[in-house]
């Protein structure tokens, strides 16, 4: 934080207002910083259709955009919490952890015949996974604002407790779609709209966006998460609970991880412990490439969409170019350094 | 990402400079030590007096898992404690707390020596642990590793595993005999095209092999070229159409199997490291319109009880079953045999450095192009699948 504000500081007395064009390309930036993000989707997208003519194919754009549906909706959460400064490394076990609790909890409800589960619908089992997962983000919540721990640490604690807890509560068995009832994988379903197939999933991981970025936007809450991120200290003199806005964004993610599971239910058709323990991580990378600030405050949620399309463009991209995927993991890291790079760059702007 | 049965899979038979030998060959050989192991159970041990304390003094062996969670090492255990049962050895079942803890493993080990046990079946967690292996050696104790060999693999006194290569083998061979001549469009759904794992290169591979397409490195995934002809079953053409590194999770399978489809939608033969990965496969392969077992056929190896059952519903068309059961069964009588005078079992692999468990090609159309594992239905898997 203080290396943050010196710096500032420091920026803000150098800087006099004659405006280059790279400086005006800077400044815009500062205010849309999604815009760098959606420049180089656009450009990747362009490029890989000049190599490979399959890449711009609607059908093979469907399937990118379908793809983008689990990290998207995560890089969701994790940009909450980056926004306040903060990081979340337990955001694909608590997923996993959600999806176990649903998952199970309908099976359990179709298969038995003892009360108090006997003939409750799987909506129940829905409600109570998202639930499971809102907890667990509060957890972490509780843990970051009740004792000070940083958010790094509580969540590569809590990434390693809620992985074990639904290994030992689920016996690791993964719950295959047929034993589950039919609306679990629903969100895998969808409709075609020309060439392109919608599924609901994807329905959902975009209303969520447009609710949090409306919430962001509009609401006192969204207001003061990214002054909390920016400055908590001048946040908390100008009257703003921070405490209580940090709780209620680990929270918020956790409802989000929460749905996240029900979606990758539906897109993977089974409800697996299995799936890639390196969510946390590309949830942070689309954040990162997305525009999203680590350093908290700035950025818009509509980054982290982008960014996460990003991530599946160049590997649809490259993997069409029939390049490695150890070239492809490469192309990924340099992507995210390039991305801090230039919010570091535009940071430095004069307001 | 701990204890779940695809990463167990990841440590399945490391054998690294193995040469690739018909398993025919080793198959018989199986079949032959087999017998031979449980002749030498009903052989009175070669001294009768020492037959006389033996059977007052109870064998007992340690037997020292990664974990009790993964499915793969629950049916270990219950293959251990079931046999333990049968033939009267005092078992004693142990696992480290977690992925990398190696003091766990190393106590146990420790605790087997200081009771004078017979021996240890181990699943070694990593080489911190190989000192305290060879401590239990001198200290008289037999070890055996199962499913992950040890490297060198002459720190354990023998190694109980399963031959991936012929794993491979058999399911290519299948995909080969059951296309009977028609052009095969091959997409290959791995763990990691990054980093040479021998279960990865070794099934991945094995598969090519089997379809009788020449693969120059075994030890390299991209090493076969990416069109020509195969030539077991009638033989034919073939293209490989992509290598997508999967994770083995069903996630990765949909997309791995989308970015195939979006690179080429007429692939017919799917290669999956295993079964979660072939779930995730289909989901893409029926969102892309194939009807699967006519359109493609989707080809995998393991034989978790999930995966068989799929066999059975026509998901999956040929699986390469493993038995993590008879590991640890086979295992606990070795030790039982040779602390009763009996001989130390033979290695019986292709490349002669473990002792080979066995496989069986899970299909319910069996092909005569398989020759590297003995084919059975669906319902005979089913009845002997772990997990």
């Amino acid at each position: 934080m203080s290396e943050k504000s010196s710096s500032k500081d420091a920026v803000g007395k150098e800087f006099e207002l004659r405006l280059t064009p790279m400086r005006r390309i800077q400044k815009t930036l500062y205010r849309y910083p999604w815009l760098s993000s959606l420049a180089v989707l656009i450009s990747v997208v362009l490029a890989f259709g000049l190599v490979n003519e399959r890449f711009l194919l609607p059908s093979t754009i469907s399937l990118m955009v379908q793809q983008t549906v689990i990290v998207g909706s995560l890089a969701l959460a994790q940009s909450l919490i980056i926004l306040t400064a903060g990081i979340d490394l337990s955001i694909g076990s608590i997923m996993i952890f959600g999806q176990m609790v649903m998952a199970n909890m309908a099976v359990f409800a179709v298969a038995s015949n003892v009360t108090p589960f006997a003939g409750q619908n799987p909506y129940l089992a829905i409600i109570v996974g998202i639930l499971a997962a809102a907890a667990a983000g509060s957890l972490n919540g509780f843990l970051i604002v009740r004792f000070g721990l940083p958010p790094f640490i509580v969540t590569l604690g809590t990434w390693s407790v809620f992985m074990g807890l639904a290994l030992i509560f689920f016996k690791a068995r993964t719950i295959q779609g047929p034993e589950m009832p039919e609306v679990m994988l629903s969100l895998g379903e969808g409709f075609s709209v020309g060439p392109f197939f919608v599924t609901f999933g994807l329905l959902v991981m975009f209303a969520l966006y447009f609710a949090v970025a409306w919430v962001l936007r509009n609401t006192a809450w969204g207001r003061h998460l990214y002054a909390v991120g920016d400055d908590p200290i001048a946040a908390k003199l100008t009257g703003i609970n921070t405490n209580r806005v940090l709780f209620s964004v680990y929270l918020v993610a956790g409802l989000i991880m929460g749905i996240t599971a029900l979606i990758t239910i539906g897109r993977v058709g089974s409800a697996s412990p299995n799936v890639d323990p390196m969510l946390n991580l590309q949830s942070i990378t689309a954040a990162v490439i997305g525009g999203i600030s680590l350093f908290g405050g700035r950025g818009a949620v509509v980054g982290a969409l982008i960014g996460s399309m990003i991530v599946v463009a160049v590997e649809m991209g490259l993997s069409l170019a029939g390049v490695d995927q150890a070239y492809r993991t490469v192309a990924i890291g340099v992507l995210v350094i390039a991305a801090v790079g230039i919010d570091q760059w535009i940071r430095k702007v004069k307001v | 990402m701990k204890g779940n049965s695809m990463k167990t899979t990841l440590f399945t038979s490391r054998f690294r400079k193995s040469r690739f030998v018909s398993s025919l060959a080793a198959a018989g050989a199986a079949a032959l030590i087999l017998s031979g192991c449980s002749a030498a159970t009903s052989e009175a041990p070669s001294s009768s007096a020492e037959s006389g304390t033996v059977a007052e003094e109870t064998v007992a062996v340690s037997l020292i898992l990664k974990n009790l969670t993964n499915p793969f090492f629950v049916a270990m255990e219950a293959g251990a404690r079931a046999k333990a049962l049968e033939i009267g050895v005092d078992l004693t079942v142990g696992a480290s707390k977690e992925e990398g803890d190696d003091q766990g493993q190393i106590d146990l080990i420790e605790a087997a020596i200081a009771q004078g046990q017979a021996g240890i079946l181990i699943t070694p967690m990593s080489s911190n642990i190989y000192a305290a292996i060879t401590k239990a050696r001198e200290a008289g104790l037999f070890v055996i590793a199962l499913d992950s060999p040890t490297d060198p693999a002459d720190i354990v006194s023998s190694t109980f595993a399963t031959d991936n290569c012929a794993a491979g083998e058999a399911i290519g061979q299948w995909a080969a005999g059951k296309l009977d001549g028609k052009k095969a469009v091959i997409a290959q759904l791995v763990i990691f095209d990054d980093r040479a794992v021998p279960v990865d290169y070794c099934r991945a591979n094995g598969f090519l092999m089997g379809m009788g397409i020449d693969v120059p490195t075994l030890e390299e995934m991209d090493s076969a070229a990416s069109s020509g002809s195969y030539t077991s079953g009638t033989g034919g053409d073939y293209e490989i159409i992509c290598l997508e590194a999967t994770g083995a999770n069903e996630e990765g399978g949909r997309s791995g199997m989308e970015r195939c489809l979006a690179a080429n939608p007429d692939i017919n033969v799917v290669y999956t490291i295993n079964e979660p990965t072939a779930f995730g496969a289909n989901v893409a392969l029926k969102a892309a319109g194939k009807v699967i077992g006519e359109d493609v056929l989707v080809v995998s190896v393991d034989g978790g009880l999930a995966g068989v059952k799929a066999v059975q519903d026509g998901q999956i068309q040929a699986t390469s079953q493993q038995y993590p059961l008879r590991m640890a069964s086979y295992g606990v009588q070795a030790i039982y045999d040779i602390a009763t005078g009996g001989a130390a079992p033979a290695n019986t692999s292709a490349n002669g450095q473990f002792f080979d468990t066995g496989v069986t090609l899970c299909t319910d159309e069996t092909q005569d192009a398989v020759v590297a594992a003995p084919q059975e239905d669906s319902a005979y898997c089913i009845e002997n699948a772990w997990g």
